[in-house]
């Protein structure tokens, strides 16, 4: 292919952050093209995942298993690390801390300048989102080519990553022929093979020209400093294997102790993530090319980012946040995700986990409604491989929202659990306040009034009228329970 | 215990108390018929669940330990709730208390507190509570008895033995009906979006009754059903279980 094809750095669509996820999601249960894209994958990605998780003989114990090392990790995590490194260093690797986002953008762009570097490509990686490494990179010139070719789509259009697993999960097929047309001059298609093609021939050239080769880490093992990368397209294994210098960026709660471990979560992983008994490529790499290897970059580099992290070690219910391991199942099991897509959560990690983790990573101030951004279904919990109790972590969420937050919205809504409280401490005050409201009601039934009046009402009370914008709402009941029971009993005991 | 009838406390729920009172009737109608020897204590109100699950703990506290007071003094075999999600607010209360004397009332008081299906067939052994009811029933496994409880094939094995009544499956039964308390008007658009996807699903399982054991989750399908003008009819498993000939 003649034409050059470099992305615009920085050509980003701005999507609204999370201080905004209500708008956002209205916004985004507008797009019918959008809803419809999500309902298709969601649905597969479901039905994949339920026949794999059959194909494995013991799902239940194999949870278990990976909870307990991933319990085991945590809890001894300075350890791990240490011992990490310190095997990593052994093989050959340079191991670079990074306190936080900037840290580990500025030791990569260190990397990439101390080797002259020109042509950077990248493999699908959640953790260089989070720390904005394109945008970063791309301010000294080096923005990398995104090689997984749901991220390379994204970059093409300029936006950022939907799905955790399935970066361009929004986008149809058709979204994608229009694209590639716009950006690579091919003629329009709308055959998945063909447009596979045309991406596949662009992005060969990119790393036969590239010089330093980017990726995640989806485990590193403690007892032998390896990392393994799992992928289906191959191109994780030409990012770390084609450039003479490979950098893994890599949280610092990815480990697992000790090699055999691996074993639990090669059965995981793919399972609940794409529905596969296992990636198609499976990349196990322990320092970069020996002196004698053929192939193989002659440097490597990990760079372990905290970025809030550890902050989350210190408690028990939080702690498990970092058990996950990325598989996006939670995603596509959420009711809510289903509808709304990942934009509008306005974070790096959509879904169940994303608003678990983004406010935890970074902070509530402005992230204070994601972790109501829920009905607290457990339909994530129950697909977690590793059983992160999403619901207990959303709540805890919740409750420290309620005493952190002072803002003027909040004070509206404490007052109202106050005067709940105070009410349903004393029921004879319940009864006669829905006494009196059951006679404005009947009142109000039988008069013309009672559409305005209802309207009014609506407006007065903010829930009632949310509720009623697009639900009837049932009726203050005749008599209530605790009346009939009352009656009841007061006419057994006339009775003679 | 010397007597062989079951003593039962009914925990009704405020949304049945005040909104769908005939399912409190019916649940101590069924309990009645099977022979327990049913309670009310009218100082009981909310259990907590609005508060804890928006993160007003302290607020949940001070109601559980009002609920833990008075059902205490009830002095019966078990607590029974037409309601999974109230039941599981209940099996919640242990993870409110630090201090470990009210931490173990908890834990008395949860363990005694039982969803009406799982009563009667895992504590009475009964599945055939001798109703009849005329009509196509589909059935909505509600989140919180779903995942909290573990409810599955309690109430199907109730319903099976309904006389007259056709049961049919709902396609994506286990999927939320959206409502989750506050967050249904938090965010109205995407708890209507979800929804309305359970709403498809009942239109499309060609039943007349769509049946749960919440309230809760029966009032937002209801209140969708009927803003979409659909025929189909919302019931709570207790008014199925007492519906006679």
């Amino acid at each position: 292919m003649s034409r050059s094809l470099r992305p615009v750095p920085n050509e980003m669509v701005p999507h609204a952050g999370p201080e905004t996820f209500d708008a956002n999601a209205r916004d985004a249960l507008k797009d019918k093209q959008l809803r419809g894209a999500l309902r298709n994958a969601t649905v597969l990605f479901a039905q994949r995942r339920v026949s794999a998780v059959a194909s494995a003989p013991d799902w239940e114990g194999l949870r278990t298993r990976a909870r307990a090392i991933k319990d085991d990790t945590l809890l001894h995590l300075d350890r791990y690390l240490e011992q990490f490194a310190a095997n990593a260093e052994r093989a050959g690797v340079q191991v670079h801390w990074a306190r936080d986002a900037e840290e580990a953008c500025a030791v990569i762009a260190g990397i990439a300048e101390a080797e002259g570097a020109r042509h950077l490509v990248k493999s699908k990686s959640m953790a260089t989102e989070e720390i904005h490494l394109n945008a970063a990179l791309a301010r000294r010139g080096l923005e990398p080519v995104e090689t997984d070719l749901g991220e390379w789509i994204i970059q093409l259009a300029g936006e950022t990553p939907s799905h955790i697993v399935a970066p361009a999960i929004h986008k149809t097929k058709g979204q994608i022929s229009e694209l590639f047309v716009e950006k690579l001059g091919i003629a329009p298609s709308d055959d998945v093979g063909a447009l596979t093609a045309a991406a596949r021939v662009t992005l060969r050239d990119r790393f036969a020209e590239a010089d330093l080769g980017i990726s995640g880490v989806n485990f590193g093992v403690a007892e032998t400093g390896t990392i393994v990368i799992f992928e289906n397209e191959g191109n994780a294994r030409l990012t770390t294997s084609i450039p003479r210098t490979h950098v893994a960026l890599m949280g610092i709660e990815k480990l697992v102790p000790a090699f055999g471990d691996l074993e639990v979560f090669f059965q995981l992983l793919a399972r609940s993530g794409t529905g596969q008994q296992l990636t198609t490529y499976q990349s196990i790499l322990t320092g970069p090319a020996r002196s004698d290897d053929a192939e193989g970059p002659r440097a490597m580099h990990i760079v372990l980012l905290d970025n809030g992290r550890s902050r989350m070690l210190a408690h028990p219910v939080t702690r498990q946040s970092l058990a996950c391991i990325r598989c996006g199942a939670c995603l596509n099991a959420c009711p809510v995700y289903q509808q709304i897509g990942g934009h509008a959560y306005g974070s790096v990690y959509p879904g169940p986990i994303g608003i678990v983790l983004t406010p935890q990573l970074a902070g509530l101030a402005g992230t204070s409604q994601l972790p109501y951004a829920s009905s607290l279904c457990g339909a994530c919990r129950e697909v977690c491989p590793v059983k992160i109790d999403i619901p207990a972590l959303l709540l805890h969420l919740r409750a420290e929202v309620v005493s952190k937050e002072q803002g003027k919205s909040r004070r509206m809504e404490r007052l109202t659990f106050r005067l709940y409280t105070a009410a349903m401490l004393r029921p004879r005050l319940v009864a006669f306040a829905t006494g009196v409201a059951r006679t404005m009601q009947t009142l109000a039934g039988e008069g013309a009034l009672a559409k305005p009046l209802g309207a009014l009402a609506a407006k007065l009370v903010p829930p009632l009228g949310a509720w009623t914008s697009s639900r009837d709402l049932r009726p203050l009941a005749e008599r209530s329970f605790r009346e009939i029971w009352a009656d009841e009993e007061s006419a057994a005991r006339d009775e003679p | 215990m010397t007597s062989s009838r079951p003593r039962v406390a009914l925990f009704v729920t405020c949304i049945v108390d005040q909104l769908w009172p005939t399912v409190g009737t019916s649940t101590v109608r069924v309990l009645r018929r099977l022979g327990c020897d049913v309670s009310f204590d009218q100082r009981q109100s909310c259990c907590g669940q609005p508060a804890y699950n928006t993160g007003y703990r302290d607020e949940a506290r001070q109601l559980a330990q009002k609920f833990i007071e008075e059902f205490e003094s009830s002095g019966v075999d078990a607590i029974v709730s037409p309601s999974g999600s109230c039941t599981a607010m209940i099996h919640h209360y242990p993870d409110l208390f630090e201090d470990d004397a009210w931490r173990a009332r908890a834990h008395d008081i949860a363990a005694r507190t039982h969803e009406l299906s799982t009563y009667l067939v895992r504590e009475l052994g009964v599945e055939d509570v001798g109703a009849s009811f005329d009509g196509r029933v589909t059935w909505h496994d509600a989140c919180h008895g779903l995942r909290d409880l573990g409810i599955k094939s309690e109430p199907r094995r109730l319903l099976s033995h309904v006389k007259g009544a056709e049961v049919v499956e709902l396609p994506e039964c286990e999927s939320c009906c959206g409502f989750g308390g506050t967050f249904s008007v938090k965010f109205p658009e995407i708890s209507t979006a979800i929804l309305d996807r359970k709403i498809d699903a009942i239109e499309r399982s060609g039943a007349q009754v769509v049946a749960a054991s919440d309230a809760s989750c029966l009032m937002q399908i209801a209140g969708r059903l009927s803003r979409r003008g659909s025929n189909v009819r919302a019931m709570h498993l207790a008014e199925l279980l007492a519906s006679e000939a």
